[in-house]
């Protein structure tokens, strides 16, 4: 005991004496590690029982409208709670007519900002265009909403829609009075805000292809666009369709900013100046003052149509993204 | 020949990089379009009474939103109490055991849960918080946001412990700390600045949410007393001032959308300075 | 197994111990016995499993997934891996010192150094004196005595593994585990670290994994060579490397390995 360690004196020659007397190596403290890693798995429990309880609950509640109006249900036309017939066809029709629109009107905006961002801007912008493409994901639905009836709306129907009648107006889409709310205004309201959306997504994708395939293209001689076009591109092609159905599920399930501008009528007309209804605007609309348990029901079933068709497309669309991700993770030295 | 096919190819690729560009302006000017309203709309309104009053009744001009106030700040401090405790301990799960066969289920699971539409997760939350208690609650309401927000805070803690170098984890334990508190103490603490990002995001993201709260906290006149009461919140109260036929409601649903819009804002420059600051502190 | 003195008082003792990845095993039945206040090399080529071992030895070995024990190891005649013993009880008594070395970044010298008291729960009744006795042991005190608040990464690789050192130390364990605590350092830190050694023999019992067999010779007073997952040879540092009485130890010793 002479070295200069032993002479640590009081703290810690006390504290080997107290480990010496605890030297039983027992297992007073287990405890603890078994009950933050059985708090940690009921956690994990939490999120896994949450999903499987928003299932079950919309199947237990729309069990009656099953019952009664069984798979007629999706393709009734008519929608009239007061007379008890329940048709949600207009419903669903909206909803994809919408959605549609909104990603033939943000695809290509998408894809070009993606590109930009992960290809071709300048280093210095491209932090700063990035943070404000997630700016745009970051304003709330509800102020879009207020937004499309104010400004939007007002100036489709000013601007717009008299072009489109002018120019096009012997296609139905294009035809009838323009009020300003209706598809149209629904659509262009969801495009802008699930572009934020694809962009997004779409730009992590680009990044995930290795750059040795660009340098390689451009060492050939090709210019910026052709190494995209040929070495990126392809690689990628999956996961933008996976960003593309990401952005859908969005535009499927988004409510305050399109029960605010489409007008809200249960009708399928071809005209795109017309209103219409979503499933996640009439949930919105009608369910706190749903009259009766049938109408309850219905209105259930059209929230499990909902989750049913959200979730499906989630899942492909995360396949999709994913593969491409671990395509690239494998290609890397 | 070959001369005028590269000019052919440089034409072209201008031409893409001018559509991607443009492709950016054509998503930034709703960006601004959005902004520039609410501000100049909204700004006017933004007086004293607007953050201390109650609401007029229904089309007297005046009033203000302040039960809404209140109420988003209820509903939001709610939502942190409910998600974010058991969604960073999901994140610690996944991101330990994330590769048992449970741990594939629950990553599956949080990523199914957060593309589940909003206004479905208000339905859930209503059948089985709200029809049990019989009535809408702030307390329903801020379950409904934590369903939001869970999924996310678990995944991007996951993410995040993920970066913690496995050699901090194992110079704690091999001190002799248990394992519990070297989680906490030493690999939660290091990600920690991470996880506030991640959490800050799901928190604006959820602050600016309208319709999982429709039939959760409903709406109140009045200031709630208790969090088992109907209760106000900005964005529903934009909601519902905005479909009104009322000229000054419309002002207000401009104010109220301004105030949550800084709110959400102020959210995000904050979370992406932090990102910021921590990467150049490397 | 000529350890004379090894067999007087055995600190640790490791029966039939065999380590496993999964499927892959990795040690095959390891018996060997490790002398108190002794300090004891293991040598071996790279992917042996040396590390294996000596993670093994503190518990270390199960926090890699799917990472796996049989066999039985002896501290002071208790088995460690007995199904009621507390791993961070014998992580307490038996210390680690990693290849690399892995301050906490986020904490300060100072914080360091107190992190295993602090993380443990253990007051610290004088923090001033333990700070500059656990500094000055590591032969650090008078290189960071000026600027103990700055972050415990920013020393140098040889200074931030004698800073692990004294963090490992702070905490009184019985034994210290140090898997190539020098691979990373330059010579003068390597000659510091391994005089450091010296002096912690008196106190301490130290097995000490390294790749350099002058090292071994010069710290070492019993010495193990491990040749895939096995172990050869063990005996006295002299024995070991003048008359060994393995031909693979020879070759690996006098460098004619594959
Ligand atoms: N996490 C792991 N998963 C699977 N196998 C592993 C893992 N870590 C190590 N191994 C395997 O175990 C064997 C022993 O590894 P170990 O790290 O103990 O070797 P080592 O003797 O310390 O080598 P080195 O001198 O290079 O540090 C090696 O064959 C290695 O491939
Ligand atoms: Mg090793």
């Amino acid at each position: 005991m002479a070295s200069s360690g032993r002479t640590v004196g009081g703290a810690a020659s006390l504290l080997r004496a107290r480990s010496k007397l605890l030297a039983r190596l027992g297992s007073e403290r287990n405890w603890a590690d078994f009950l933050f890693r059985r708090v940690t798995w009921l956690c994990a429990l939490l999120v896994v029982t949450t999903l499987g309880s928003i299932a079950l609950t919309m199947a237990i509640a729309s069990l009656p409208a099953f019952r009664e109006l069984g798979a007629g249900f999706v393709f009734g036309t008519v929608w009239d709670p007061a007379r008890r017939i329940f048709g949600a066809l207009p419903f669903v029709y909206g909803t994809v007519v919408s959605s549609l629109l909104a990603l033939l009107l943000s695809v290509p905006v998408s894809l070009g900002i993606a590109i930009y961002l992960s290809e071709l801007a300048p280093d210095w912008l491209r932090n700063v265009l990035g943070f404000l493409v997630e700016l745009l994901a970051a304003v709330p639905s509800v102020v879009y909403g207020l937004w499309g009836i104010f400004v939007l709306s007002p100036w489709l129907r000013d601007s717009i829609q008299p072009l489109l009648s002018d120019w096009f107006g012997f296609l139905p889409a294009f035809s009838g009075p323009a009020h300003g709310f209706g598809m149209l205004a629904g659509g262009v309201v969801l495009a802008i805000m699930i572009t934020p959306t694809i962009a997004s997504v779409g730009r992590e994708v680009l990044r995930a292809v290795p750059l040795s395939l660009r340098e390689a293209a451009l060492a050939l001689g090709a210019t910026r666009w052709e190494s995209v076009r040929i070495a990126v591109l392809p690689l990628a092609r999956s996961g933008l369709i996976g960003a593309t159905l990401l952005g859908l599920g969005r535009a499927l399930g988004e409510t305050m900013a399109i029960t605010l501008v489409i007008g809200n009528r249960a009708e399928i007309s071809a005209s795109l100046f017309a209103p219409g209804y979503t499933m996640a605007s009439v949930l919105a609309n009608e369910f706190s003052e749903a009259t009766g348990e049938l109408h309850l029901a219905a209105l259930a079933e059209i929230g499990l149509l909902l989750f049913v068709v959200t979730v499906l497309l989630n899942l492909l669309a995360r396949v999709l993204v994913f593969r491409v991700a671990a395509g690239s993770a494998r290609g890397r030295p | 020949m070959r001369l005028e096919r590269y000019a052919w190819r440089r034409l072209v690729d201008r031409a893409v990089r001018a559509g991607c560009v443009l492709s950016m302006g054509l998503a930034l000017l709703p960006l601004c379009s959005v902004l520039y309203y609410v501000f100049s709309r909204g700004v006017g309104g933004l007086d004293l009474a607007f953050f201390s009053e109650l609401p007029k009744p229904v089309g007297e001009p005046g009033g203000g939103m302040a039960p809404a106030i209140t109420g988003t700040l209820k509903l939001v401090g709610l939502s942190c109490l409910f998600a974010i405790p058991p969604g960073v301990l999901a994140g610690v799960y996944l991101s330990e055991r994330g590769e048992t066969r449970f741990g594939r289920v629950a990553r599956f699971a949080a990523d199914v849960l957060s593309g589940v539409p909003s206004i479905t997760v208000g339905l859930f939350v209503y059948a089985v918080v709200v029809t049990t208690m019989k009535h809408f609650s702030a307390f329903a309401g801020g379950i409904a946001l934590a369903v939001l927000m869970l999924p996310t805070i678990a995944r991007s803690t996951e993410e995040l412990l993920k970066l913690v170098p496995e050699a901090l984890r194992e110079a704690a334990l091999g001190l002799g700390v248990p394992h519990w508190r070297a989680t906490i103490r030493v690999v939660l603490r290091t990600a920690a600045p991470g996880i506030a990002v991640g959490v800050m995001l799901a928190v604006a993201r959820a602050a600016g949410e309208t319709a999982p709260l429709l039939f959760t906290a409903f709406n109140n006149r009045f200031a709630a007393e208790s969090l088992f009461e109907p209760t106000a919140s900005l964005p529903v109260s934009i909601y519902t001032y905005a479909l009104s036929p009322y000229e000054d409601w419309h002002r207000q649903a401009w104010s109220a959308a301004l105030v949550l819009l800084l709110v959400v804002l102020l959210l995000n420059v904050s979370a992406r300075l932090l990102v910021r600051h921590r990467v150049g502190g490397r | 197994m000529n350890a004379e003195d090894a067999r007087a008082l055995p600190k640790l003792q490791t029966l039939g111990l065999c380590a496993f990845f999964g499927e892959s095993q990795v040690l095959g039945g390891i018996d060997l016995e490790i002398a108190e206040h002794r300090v004891t090399a293991v040598i071996g080529p790279s992917g042996c499993g040396k590390s294996t071992f000596v993670r093994c030895l503190n518990r270390m070995h199960e926090v890699v997934p799917h990472a796996r024990v049989s066999g039985q190891v002896l501290l002071e005649s208790q088995d460690i891996y007995a199904r009621d013993v507390d791993p961070v009880r014998v992580r307490r008594r038996v210390g680690m010192v990693f290849q690399k070395a892995n301050p906490f970044p986020t904490l300060s010298i100072r914080d360091n150094v107190f992190a295993g008291l602090r993380l443990n729960g253990i007051q610290i009744d004088d923090p001033d004196t333990l700070l500059e006795q656990s500094l000055r042991r590591v032969a650090l005190w008078d290189e960071v005595k000026d600027h103990l608040g700055r972050a415990g990464t920013s020393l140098s690789g040889g200074q931030q593994q004698r800073l692990c050192i004294a963090r490992s130390l702070a905490l009184e364990p019985e034994v210290l585990l140090m898997d190539e605590p020098c691979s990373a350092l330059d010579p003068i830190a390597t000659a510091r670290v391994e005089e450091l050694i010296h002096e912690l023999r008196q106190s301490y019992t130290i097995v000490i994994v390294t790749h350099n067999m002058q090292q071994a010779a010069r710290v070492a007073d019993f010495t193990a060579f491990f040749y895939l997952g096995k172990l050869v040879e063990y005996g006295r540092t002299d024995v070991i490397f003048t008359r060994p009485k393995e031909r693979r130890t020879e070759d690996y010793i006098t460098g004619r390995f594959g």
